[in-house]
């Protein structure tokens, strides 16, 4: 039969389920063949804290967003075009989120009056109107997939569970989606087990002809590849990104890689990938707690590894007085900060970016350390590395801050070259560094005068033995001293180590040259804030944009940049970090606007709320 | 004692000020472990000594090898990072009751229950010096002190049961004031591959004076010291009259007194038992009678370290990957690529 093949240049899908139904496998193999057909994307999984929330209930929704197009884009979507949903409850937690005009596509099955009521619906919302703003397509795919399996040994119960599979066929049906790559991975997942791969790829097939032969659709869409730089290209999730950071950061440095580690979401990820690539000299400990795990790190950085530790903002708040003591005794030390929903536990799967004045001040005393935010999950790599650079060079704990929007979000990113990476060789002390008259003496604390690092000697380097501790230390020698003078001198002088980090400058994005109200942001906003400068250029309107990599310390132009403007805009996941940073320190009045919700901006609403600040001003 | 390397005591000192009060245990450790550090006939580079803080935890200041005086508590977490990382260096962690017992309690059992390879000096005075004589986690009950002036209500540690609950493969007790017993304990230590804990009985003359005196006192000492020799009898007392004996009906230990020569119920001390539980037993008499202290090695056993488990994974998946994905510059290129890349023309 033949359908109607409509063209579209962007589409936002978002599939929800129960988090048993297998929601982000479906998501991660759509996303998956929509980046070998060649479409910009992103994603974002979304799920709850609990491991298995009980089953149907508004707790228990689990989904997955890709926003795919035939150019380049920033976010995932704010709204979803199309939402599939496996059940109730996946249906009514998504609802509010769908514009007037979506399509929905819905598991009948379980839409049974004991159900409904479990999540406060009296009514069929399917037959009762509450729809009517939408094109509806009520399926009973449960159903639709035992049929198509009916001819297996499989249990009803193990037949059902393809119903995702159902689900993907059809998706990929609707969107053109190439589909060997699904029918590969699914042999591969389940080897194992032929009878359950069978199925799943019979559930997919019948998925996909059920688009193509029934008239319930009619319809079926294309979105062209997009013109992308040239260049090889894979789809990858922030902490994979960032893990690859890791590990090439520290080839690049020609050390051994030492994470320690205690399992917290969602920094856990990197954990586990790290732990998987031992043949690269990567050594894993999974700690006692997060004291240990940085205390695991840096006592291998004082071996002469690269010492890192992962967490999130309460395993960090843990590790303050160990990152106060890796100031102090300026070794080299990446310390990942994967923010979540604060305070306390917080909303553990949901995004923040709230730890920035944790990162920045929450140590005792004078404890200044350089603080690195990647600003997509591909992002996550360069970030890492250039922190690694920052360690590495100068000899000091380095945060980088990622989030749980681009930890778990995915893009497509164009591969970077290993050997073309920087290099950042390091070189340990082997002599004695003293002179004159203190010739064939070790002076730990003796600075490089350009960066005003110390050395970084190594046991096991005759000669250089020395000790070193969390007590103040006397300039160069590094003995114990409680001199006030030499307090003053090294408070001030660890600070101006921080604050000469070399930094690229600012880079400002002023397409016109003319904007008066520039819109500043840093970490994870930046492509909801991209794609809402998008909006407002649209409508004729000079908005300029700029996006902090280094937060501390900051580009050394970031005074100028924010003197060029009439108007600072910073948008953040928090209640105004960076604003009450900016303030401070270039007394520029920003305008703070803050989002607390778990969940990134959506680009419509930022763009709203810039042309109301650019309307204003005038 | 001159070593191999031609090292002497004196090269283990450092030109810094001792700083602990006149009179403190700690001076007669740090002369022993400089005294005996020569033995080891390890470079002085090759050997670290981490510690977290307290009074006894300035001691790496004080030699003369690789040292770092880090936070309280977490040395042997701090230690245990080195050591898997460097199995090439001797890696000590000095620490205190109140660092290992108190503050530092979790880092210590993990590291005893994982084998890291750490000799880990436990310089027990029952009290916190260096924040001016607060009680401890092993002040007897009922101590009087700045915090606790009608006694301390806490139920104390044994540091040694508590190793051996945590499975410690080489626990030792000896004293600060028998130079000889403490580096005979001590050589038997560094010689172990594992975690080996040996806590040392230290007097704090300004905060808990006396502490040990029962059993220092050449009056009294030989009442109520137990010494452990693996092989031997344990007998103690007057002419040795007094002895550990098992119960032969349920095993139990007891000291009995008036134990005639050969009587069969002596206990023979055995280090080496696979089972920690009579190694804990022995550790327990002092809770019968807290006059009482067992010396020396109560427990040497061997099991794999971590330090050497991790690295034979290292190895292992190194030796593999050699064989097939490799190891350069280009298998992390192909990581990097993952199964599923593309190619913009
Ligand atoms: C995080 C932290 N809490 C508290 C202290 C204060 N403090 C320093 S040493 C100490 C107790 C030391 O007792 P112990 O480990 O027995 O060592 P000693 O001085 O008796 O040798 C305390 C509570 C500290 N330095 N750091
Ligand atoms: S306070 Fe006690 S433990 Fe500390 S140095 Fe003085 S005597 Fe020694
Ligand atoms: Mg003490």
């Amino acid at each position: 039969m033949s359908t109607e093949v409509q063209q579209l240049d962007r589409v936002v899908i978002r599939i929800a389920g129960d988090s048993g139904d297998g929601m982000q496998l479906t998501g991660d193999r759509f996303t998956q063949e929509t980046a070998n057909f060649g479409n910009d994307l992103s994603t974002q999984p979304n799920f709850p804290a609990e491991i298995r929330a009980p089953a149907g209930t508004l707790a228990g929704v689990s989904s997955f967003q890709l926003h795919f197009a035939d150019h380049d884009i920033l976010t995932p979507g704010d709204r979803p075009d199309v939402l599939v949903a496996m059940n109730p409850a996946a249906l009514k937690a998504n609802l509010q989120d769908l514009p007037k005009g979506a399509t929905i596509i819905v598991d009948t099955r379980d839409f049974t009056e004991r159900a409904l009521a479990r999540i406060g619906w009296s009514a069929n919302p399917i037959t009762d109107g509450t729809l009517e703003n939408f094109t509806v397509h009520a399926l009973d795919l449960t159903q639709l997939t035992l049929d198509a399996l009916a001819d297996t040994e499989l249990s009803r119960k193990d037949a059902g569970r393809s119903k995702n599979m159902y689900a993907l066929g059809l998706l990929s049906w609707m969107y053109s989606r190439p589909t060997e790559g699904t029918l590969k991975f699914l042999r591969e997942k389940f080897a194992k087990n032929p009878d359950i791969a069978e199925a799943n790829i019979t559930a997919f097939k019948a998925g996909w002809n059920y688009g193509e032969t029934t008239e319930a659709f009619g319809v079926s869409y294309q979105v062209k590849p997009a013109v992308l730089p040239p260049g090889e290209y894979r789809n990858i999730a922030g902490n994979l990104a960032l893990s690859y950071g890791l590990i090439a950061g520290a080839r690049r440095a020609k050390l051994p890689l030492f994470l320690g580690a205690y399992p917290i979401t969602p920094a856990s990820d990197i954990l586990h990938e790290l732990s998987k690539h031992k043949r690269f000299g990567v050594a894993t400990f999974q700690a006692e707690d997060e004291i240990a795990g940085i205390g695991a790190a840096l006592g291998a950085a004082f071996g002469g590894a690269l010492g890192v530790t992962t967490s999130s903002g309460p395993g960090i708040a843990l590790k303050a007085e160990t990152i106060g003591l890796a100031v102090s005794l300026e070794l080299p030390l990446v310390v990942v900060d994967v923010q979540r929903g604060g305070p306390s536990t917080g909303l553990p799967t949901k995004t923040e970016q709230s730890d920035l004045l944790q990162a920045m001040f929450g140590r005792n005393g004078e404890a200044p350390v350089p603080i690195v935010a990647p600003q997509s999950p591909s992002d996550c790599f360069d970030a890492a590395i250039e922190a690694v650079r920052i360690a590495t060079v100068y000899k000091t704990p380095v945060i980088l801050l990622s989030d749980g929007y681009i930890a778990n979000g995915s893009e497509p990113w164009k591969l970077p070259v290993v050997s073309e990476l920087p290099d950042l060789t390091v070189e340990f002390l082997t002599e004695p560094n003293g002179t004159g008259a203190e010739d064939g003496v070790f002076l730990p604390y003796l600075r490089d005068p350009e960066t005003l690092a110390r050395p970084w000697a190594v046991p096991g380097t005759a000669g250089l033995e020395h000790r070193i501790g969390g007590i103040e230390k006397a300039d160069r020698t590094g003995n114990i001293s409680y001199d006030p003078d030499n307090h003053d001198f090294m408070v001030r002088t660890r600070a101006a180590k921080v604050a000469g980090i070399t930094v690229p400058d600012l880079v400002v994005d002023d397409a016109d040259d003319d904007a008066k109200v520039l819109v500043l942001g840093w970490g994870s906003t930046y492509g909801p804030i991209g794609a809402a400068v998008r909006r407002v250029r649209r409508t004729g309107t000079s908005i300029a944009q700029a996006h902090l990599r280094h937060l501390n310390p900051f580009p050394a132009n970031l005074g100028e940049v924010l003197a060029h403007y009439e108007r600072v805009v910073i948008p953040e996941m928090n209640l105004g970090q960076l604003a009450l940073l900016i303030r401070g320190r270039y007394l520029t009045d920003v305008v703070s606007v803050t989002q607390v919700r778990g969940m990134p901006f959506r680009a419509a609403e930022l763009a709203d709320m810039l042309q109301g600040v650019i309307s204003n001003g005038e | 004692m001159a070593s191999e390397l031609g090292l002497k005591a004196k090269d283990f000192k450092t030109d810094q000020e001792v700083r602990w009060c006149p009179g403190c245990g700690d001076y007669a450790i740090l002369a022993a472990v400089q005294g005996f550090m020569p033995e080891l006939g390890i470079p002085r580079e090759d050997i670290v000594f981490i510690s977290g803080i307290g009074c006894s935890s300035r001691f790496p200041y004080y030699m003369n090898t690789y040292g770092m005086h880090s936070i309280h508590g977490r040395a042997p977490a701090i230690a245990t990072g080195l050591s898997t990382s460097r199995p090439d260096l001797k890696v000590f962690v000095v620490t205190g009751d109140g660092d290992a017992l108190s503050i530092g309690g979790n880092h210590l059992i993990h590291a005893l229950r994982r084998n890291v390879n750490l000799t880990i000096l436990l310089f027990n005075n029952r009290i916190y010096g260096l924040t001016k004589g607060q009680y401890s986690p092993t002040s007897e009950q009922g101590k009087i002190t700045k915090s606790t002036p009608m006694g301390s209500l806490d139920f104390p540690f044994n540091p040694v049961s508590l190793a051996l609950g945590a499975e410690a493969t080489f626990v030792g007790r000896t004293l600060d004031s028998d130079r000889k017993h403490l580096t005979t304990v001590l050589r038997a230590a560094t010689e172990h591959r594992g975690t080996s804990l040996v806590e040392i009985y230290q007097n704090c003359n300004i905060f808990n004076d006396g502490a040990f005196d029962l059993i220092k006192d050449s009056d009294t000492k030989g009442e109520w010291i137990i010494p452990l020799e693996h092989g031997s009898e344990v007998r103690f007392g007057a002419d040795n009259s007094k002895a550990v004996v098992r119960d032969p009906g349920n095993g139990a230990l007891s000291v009995a007194e008036d134990v005639a020569p050969g009587d069969p119920r002596v206990v023979i001390h055995d280090a080496h038992s696979a089972d920690p539980s009579y190694a804990f037993a022995i550790s327990r008499l002092s809770q019968v009678d807290s006059r009482l202290s067992a010396m020396g090695v109560f427990r040497d056993v061997s099991r794999p370290s971590y330090d050497d488990l991790m690295n034979d994974q290292l190895d292992a998946a190194r030796v593999k990957a050699e064989a097939s994905n490799g190891t350069d510059d280009a298998a992390l290129q192909s990581l990097i690529y993952g199964a599923d890349s593309w190619t913009i023309q």
